[in-house]
């Protein structure tokens, strides 16, 4: 029986420029591909991850452009596709004006009064 | 005591954090105790066991290199696999390939090895338990 991982990521938009993804989420990915029963939270400005329709293109520095933007929002569906259990704390988002019309469908909404509860179905809680 | 598993995941590039430190503090604890450990270095944290680190002389301090002894964390690194050998425990220090290839830092301390999440995933399912330490 594998252990039951939770991925809280908390810390957004580091990197995502350069490495064109997340360094979290692709993570979850790597590891989820490999047979880890894992499940993510969005939490604090992570939540802004899940909104649809974000739009990174047109960096162009010099004469490099970057073709191949971030998206973020698809990374998020494309976890909830491999079946991966997504959740974004409410509170969170309601503090930066998004509702769940703004987020690609799959991910579930959690208040910051049942995380704790979430914390103790895991095995091992990473926190990001 | 019997002996314990434990794995860790670093992520921080060296020189910038004492969350570093703080990771390396951990390892060696549990190495002197003789309790095998899997280190998993991810993004700027495969940057710590870079064999073309190169001390320095501090003007600053009125030291030349021999008299700053400044530590690299390549000979962090390296120590700690020493004495995982002179403790008979295990460490295993995985770097993230992509996350080399994408640094050019390929070039290891001998005892690191390169692998990817999948192996950290097989230390997080070994082992009695896991302490990411990300980024902020």
């Amino acid at each position: 029986m594998p252990k039951k991982i939770l991925h809280v990521v908390e810390s957004a938009y580091r990197a995502t420029l350069e490495e064109q993804d997340d360094t979290v989420l692709w993570f979850t990915h790597a590891m989820k591909g490999a047979g880890a029963d894992v499940t993510v939270v969005l939490r604090g400005n992570a939540v802004n991850y899940a909104v649809e329709g974000q739009n990174a293109s047109g960096l162009a520095l010099g004469a490099k452009k970057q073709t191949q933007p971030p998206t973020l929002d698809a990374d998020v569906a494309k976890l909830v596709s491999m079946g991966v259990e997504l959740y974004y704390v409410e509170e969170d988002a309601k503090a930066r004006g998004l509702r769940a019309t703004d987020f690609v469908s799959g991910p579930k909404g959690l208040a910051q009064a049942e995380l704790g509860e979430l914390f103790a179905r895991f095995d091992l809680v990473f926190t990001w | 005591m019997p002996k314990k598993h434990l794995s860790f995941l670093l992520m921080d590039a060296p020189y910038e954090q004492a969350r570093t430190t703080t990771g390396f503090r951990l390892v060696d604890a549990a190495l002197r105790k003789g309790h095998d450990v899997t280190v998993f270095c991810y993004e700027g944290a495969v940057g710590l066991a870079f064999a073309k680190q190169v001390p320095h002389a501090n003007a600053v301090h009125g030291r030349d290199v021999a008299q700053e002894d400044h530590p690299n964390p390549k000979d962090w690194v390296a120590a700690l696999l020493t004495l995982a050998q002179e403790k008979n425990a295990k460490l295993v220090w995985i770097q993230c390939g992509l996350c080399v290839d994408e640094r050019g830092v390929g070039e290891c301390v001998p005892g690191a090895v390169r692998g990817s999440p999948a192996d950290f995933l097989k230390a997080v399912e070994s082992a009695d338990n896991t302490l990411v330490i990300p980024t902020r």
